[in-house]
């Protein structure tokens, strides 16, 4: 679109008027190049830099003042006894809708013969999905997930019950080594990034009426984080 | 559509003064948010180095606007998205339009967006045979009560429990007329349960961005609620609505950045819903928006730029200076008689506006700093009303009381000697005549402080007259 492109062309011109007192364009544009390329270190809070079992510590108690809930778990085949005792502890059928990951494929489900299991996209009719996390960041208990066609982003917003199956290993301090590692993983040209990272630190909250808190307006009522020691 | 009032500041602080509903609202306000501010900012060591660094980034980035804008129109459209550049509200709103009408779009579902706000979105669909809906609470209620919002991040925040019940009965005719409607939680189940239907089979969904980022071509939203998130996945289109100096150069800035904003805003360590968007829905993906637009509106911004208010330019909306500002905690938001309230909003509104249409709002503070110290990127919010006082003066907007006091004011000030004649007589008796209570009701050439307040009593000594005194 043409008259688009002038009506981007005509604002860029008038900023780069206003800057062109103190710079000229291309010292501007060499600076933002560099910055994007080698980005400066961030100044880091302190609060998570511990050993990674204080970390996981540090994860479980701040996710839980936010109103998560956690529990741990040793392997992997533990998970589903651990998702049917969850459910039936909120008395919700046992039944979820699941994200395809590939982590979550190396489960033996026969465990659990009466927990059934559907993948693909939340709908309304869903009560509870199971999703798995990116990492866990402690500084602040929030869980990092990503779209990928194995993981739709429907399942972390419709269902009132929320689920992330969490692997030990994927818990880290600060959210700085979660872009390196999203970077390095996923990484690819022309976008760094898949569709949506999603940052998620309790369940879904407002404050709008009255300025009372309360949980589960449109996102998830319930957020049950579980860590697997060896995933 | 809510017209704007901001020409008529004075008169809407006189209603506003007088308003039972309102003035228990802003008690509100001000004992959570500045509460949890202050916790919050304290259990973080680093949070006032963590300042510094979020002001730095957006200084550097607004000193280097052009380059970081051009470089993330590129990885928007290396990602599948499309960018569309908009001089002013016309603008944007045809634009939003037509993208809407490219998919014979009949409901569009809306997160929070101040640029929403800013360029009355909301009506303009509707004129247009569109129906929007506002899904953050806060917008809901006040979309159903015709109202603007009175609060950048608490839209309906001056709104009580009783107002919303009865907005929801008027609205949701389907249910049952005889349920209660009395505790917040049953507000909230029928506002989930009526809600829920809309997000579903909305064609288009709006939302807002905290921030662009430049290294990703990403829009990110930040929200407590998840309405956001489902506005912008389960529509076939995701509109983003932003503004020239949202844009911030990495992943990183922009995670400095977040580490200020949720806890100067409702003293959160995070907000629940941090979400980066980087384009349409991959050809695997099984859900999310098929098209992906970001709209960028300068509506005056360059101005600014250009001009001696280019720090607003580091505003991140949090709402802090809000909170903490005495003036806003008296009248609210709807009273500064546009879409920004608060000390933000009296700086920024003149330069989005035009200075003549807003000319009373820089006087609406006591220039206690209050809101400078809490801004989480530093914008010297008193200097900057300041300087707009300064204007008004020049170009001769004010009224002729202020002008015709500052006149006489200036012929004592300039004159110590006689300034001390008067002074100190007039300081002895109001300490004399409020020598009980220590404070004054009534002061006859003072009305218009001592209708809603109490004048604390002067002390029955001058400050120089106290000076001299102390030295010997």
């Amino acid at each position: 679109m043409s008259v688009q492109n002038n009506t981007g062309a005509d604002i860029l011109g008038k900023i780069g008027a206003a800057l062109d007192k103190d710079s000229d364009k291309a010292a501007r544009a060499a600076t933002a190049a560099a910055r994007i390329e080698s980005p400066p270190k961030n100044l880091i809070p302190n609060r998570a830099q511990v050993s990674p079992e204080d970390q996981v510590q540090l994860f479980r108690d701040w996710a839980e003042e936010v109103s998560a809930t956690t529990d741990r778990i040793e392997h992997l085949d533990d998970l589903p006894a651990a998702l049917a005792a969850y459910l039936s502890s909120q008395n919700l059928p046992s039944e979820i809708k699941s994200s395809d990951d590939p982590l979550l494929g190396r489960v033996d489900w026969t465990r659990q013969p009466t927990l059934t299991r559907h993948l693909g996209v939340a709908i309304e009719a869903d009560q509870a999905s199971l999703a798995v996390a990116f990492a866990g960041i402690a500084e602040t208990g929030t869980l990092v997930l990503h779209a990928a066609p194995e993981n739709p982003t429907t399942l972390n917003f419709l269902p009132e019950t929320h689920i992330v199956v969490l692997p030990r290993s994927r818990v880290t301090g600060d959210y700085e080594t979660t872009w390196n590692r999203l970077r390095n993983e996923i990484g690819s040209e022309p976008s760094s990034l898949p569709r949506v990272v999603n940052w998620i630190t309790g369940p879904s909250r407002t404050g709008d009426i009255e300025q009372k808190i309360q949980l589960g307006i449109h996102g998830p009522r319930r957020l049950h984080i579980i860590i697997i020691d060896e995933a | 559509m809510v017209e704007a009032t901001t020409t008529q500041f004075k008169s809407n602080v006189k209603k506003a003064l007088v308003d039972k509903q309102l003035q228990k609202a802003l008690a509100g306000i001000k004992t959570g948010f500045v509460h949890n501010r202050k916790i919050a900012s304290e259990r973080l060591e680093e949070f006032e180095d963590l300042r510094d660094r979020a002001r730095d980034i957006k200084t550097h980035t607004i000193q280097h606007l052009d380059a970081y804008l051009e470089i993330y129109q590129q990885n928007v459209e290396a990602s599948g998205g499309h960018v569309h550049w908009a001089r002013d509200e016309t603008e944007a709103r045809e634009i939003i339009l037509a993208i809407c009408q490219s998919v014979d779009a009949k409901t569009v579902t809306k997160g929070k967006s101040m640029i929403g706000e800013e360029i009355a979105i909301n009506d303009y669909l509707e004129e247009n045979g569109l129906e929007p809906i506002e899904t953050d609470l806060g917008e809901y209620i006040i979309q159903l009560r015709g109202e603007a919002p009175s609060h950048i991040i608490a839209p309906a925040s001056h709104v009580s429990k009783e107002q919303v019940a009865d907005a929801f009965r008027e609205t949701h005719k389907n249910l049952p007329a005889e349920r209660s409607l009395e505790e917040p939680d049953e507000l909230l189940a029928e506002a989930r349960a009526m809600l829920r239907d809309k997000f579903i089979n909305a064609d288009v969904g709006i939302t807002g961005a905290n921030f662009l980022i430049a290294e990703t071509g990403s829009s990110v939203i930040v929200t407590n609620e998840g309405n956001g998130d489902l506005t912008q996945t389960l529509p076939g289109v995701h509109i983003a609505l932003a503004s020239i100096e949202k844009v911030v150069p990495t992943l990183e800035d922009t995670t400095t950045l977040l580490r200020v904003l949720a806890r100067s805003a409702t003293g959160q360590e995070m907000s629940s819903y941090t979400t980066f968007s980087t384009g349409p829905r991959r050809a695997a993906d099984l859900d999310g928006p098929a098209e992906y637009h970001v709209v960028i509106l300068d509506n005056g911004r360059t101005d600014l730029l250009a001009g001696d208010f280019s720090e607003m330019l580091r505003c991140i909306r949090c709402g802090a200076c809000l909170n903490h500002c005495p003036v806003y905690n008296s009248i609210g938001g709807h009273a500064y008689g546009w879409v920004y309230p608060g000390p933000m909003g009296a700086v920024l509104t003149p330069g989005l506006m035009g200075l003549d249409e807003a000319a009373d709002l820089p006087q609406a503070s006591t220039l206690c700093g209050k809101c400078e110290e809490v801004c989480p990127v530093r914008i010297p919010l008193p200097s900057l009303l300041r300087r707009w006082r300064d204007q008004v003066y020049v170009r001769d907007l004010g009224d002729w009381q202020t002008k015709w006091a500052l006149k006489w004011w200036a012929v004592f000030a300039k004159r110590p000697a006689l300034y001390h004649f008067f002074a100190g007589p007039k300081m002895q008796f109001l300490g004399w005549w409020a020598r009980k209570k220590g404070h004054l009701k009534y002061i006859p050439s003072l009305k218009g402080w001592t209708r809603n307040r109490n004048f604390p009593a002067p002390q029955g000594k001058t400050f120089q007259q106290l000076w001299k005194e102390k030295r010997k």
